[in-house]
């Protein structure tokens, strides 16, 4: 039972993930995200790390796709006119990193696919592992640094934001 | 218990669970009408039946018998698709809301409560997160501009108010140090533990958030039929249009329940059966929401996100905080 339910999501996602740069209409994308994120949030259920699958949809599903589609739908892109956009630096890039993907996936493989490699990599996790408390530990011991270096970014990036955003004296006193 | 037990138990208790709710949604419209209707010095239904209780039947074949549309520019697929992304969350909720204590039926010990998610309170808030999508796509699909509308200040709305929904449950987070509702409940056995009495500030916020997140009046303005005609939902007819009602109900009723779960003691409660005093207490709630829809005028657009953002969202920090710091000590 547990594998069927691991297949399905396996396949959902892997699905997902492929529909959604295939799509030209960007709210579609974003929609193949979605069912992506939720596939892959029944594997960390399924790990037992109920928690972290838990966050994954609160956040990203719940928080930032709806920005994304906030954005799509206010700037009305309707798919089409984006996709034909293209420069001369396009193909170059596109092999390189083509490259440097598939060479990264042989590599997984090379460490997987070798029979007893798979027990050898694996760890016993403890069984509150995902949850709550274990997750919030080690945000705030080992890696209390990058975790506050985090939020030192983003914060810049909403001042940032803001600073953009806001109006000019002139347009002010215009009433816009 | 055995995998076959479990199972048929479990189907059993959805099907039960799925019935109850789409009647106290039907019922809850019942309730509104005739509330609002004294609130106004009007009788309200009072036809179909004995108190017009028969209406929301009525009211539901209306609805099945009416003409499905589609508008020519609309997005067919997404168009088809909003109405049960907005329902399913709905419904989900209710998989992990305790509607009572064990009871044991025919030798079987038997939990009022679909699921036990030792995560529960978790679970809600990513069901509930995933809700905006249905109408942030009704609205977008539909290839109207009322819609849209409705649809972007929706998902405004929504986005806002989940910040300050969520760090407003914190409090009681802190204090019980657990996140299964069951436990809660467990935790809330005499009155002076209800975590209404613990976390005053929490449970306000807690309310004003819940109504915002539910689109209801008085912050209804994804709906504000003066200037938006009905908002995200202007192009839907026949059942589609009342799978969105039935959600927007089914959401009203959810978050009555977690309220009560979180705050009001659950199924705790003297003399009659603990699902009756859940029942009474999501009552109670919902009555509450319907007054405040009664009383209060709709907010102004700058105004709710003054609201938001500048008092509920700094003063549930802040509640967050000194909880946080008298647990501590």
């Amino acid at each position: 039972m547990e594998l069927i339910i691991f297949y399905l999501a396996a396949v959902v996602a892997v699905g997902g993930g492929l529909m959604m740069i295939m799509q030209r209409n960007p709210v579609a994308s974003v929609l193949y995200l979605i069912v992506t994120l939720v596939a892959i949030a029944v594997m960390f259920v399924q790990l037992n790390a109920v928690f972290v699958g838990a966050l994954l949809i609160i956040v990203y599903a719940g928080a930032i796709l709806v920005l994304f589609l906030f954005v799509i739908m206010l700037l009305n892109l309707r798919g089409e006119k984006f996709a034909e956009k293209r420069t001369r630096l396009d193909r170059p890039t596109r092999i390189i990193l083509a490259v440097a993907f598939i060479l990264e996936l042989l590599a997984m493989f090379k460490q997987v696919a070798f029979p007893g490699r798979m027990d050898e990599l694996m760890v016993q996790a403890s069984p509150d592992f995902g949850g709550a408390r274990p997750v919030a530990e080690l945000l705030y011991t080992k890696y209390l640094f990058p975790f506050e270096l985090t939020s030192i970014l983003l914060l810049v990036a909403i001042v940032g934001a803001v600073v953009m955003a806001r109006r000019d004296e002139k347009d002010k006193k215009r009433g816009i | 218990m055995t995998a076959t037990e479990f199972a048929i138990i479990s189907s059993i208790k959805v099907v039960v669970v799925v019935l109850a709710v789409l009647t106290g949604c039907a019922y809850a419209t019942w309730l509104e009408r005739k509330l609002v209707g004294h609130f106004q010095h009007r009788i309200g239904p009072n036809l179909a039946g004995p108190f017009g209780l028969l209406q929301p039947i009525a009211d539901a074949i209306k609805l099945i018998f009416k003409e499905d549309i589609v508008p020519d520019n609309a997005e067919r697929v997404t168009y088809a698709l909003a109405p049960i992304l907005m329902f399913i969350p709905a419904m989900l909720n209710f998989a992990v809301v305790p509607f009572g204590d064990t009871v044991t039926l025919f030798g079987h010990k038997i939990d009022m409560v679909v699921s036990d998610l030792n995560i529960g309170i978790l679970f809600v808030f990513a069901v509930t997160s995933l809700g905006v999508y249905g109408i942030v796509l009704a609205g977008w699909s539909s290839g109207s501009k009322y819609s849209l509308l409705g649809g972007i200040r929706s998902s405004a709305q929504m986005i806002s108010y989940e910040v300050a929904y969520g760090l407003s449950i914190m409090g009681v987070l802190v204090i019980a140090q657990t996140f299964s509702l069951n436990e809660l409940v467990a935790q809330q056995a005499s009155v002076w533990h209800w975590f209404i009495f613990r976390q005053p500030v929490g449970f306000v916020i807690y309310v004003i958030c819940a109504i915002a997140e539910t689109n209801r009046s008085p912050f209804d303005l994804p709906e504000a039929e003066s200037e938006l005609v009905a908002g995200y939902h202007t192009e839907y007819s026949s059942m589609r249009f009342a799978m969105f009602y039935i959600g927007e109900y089914a959401n009203m009723i959810s978050v009555s329940c977690v309220a009560t779960t979180l705050f009001l003691g659950g199924w705790q409660g003297p003399f009659l059966p603990p699902v009756v005093w859940f029942v009474i207490k999501v009552i109670f709630f919902m009555s509450v929401y319907i007054w405040i829809r009664a009383t209060l005028p709709r907010l102004r657009y700058d105004q709710l996100m003054y609201l938001g953002w500048k008092v509920l969202f700094p003063l549930a920090l802040l509640n967050v905080m000194v909880t946080s710091l008298i647990v501590l000590l």
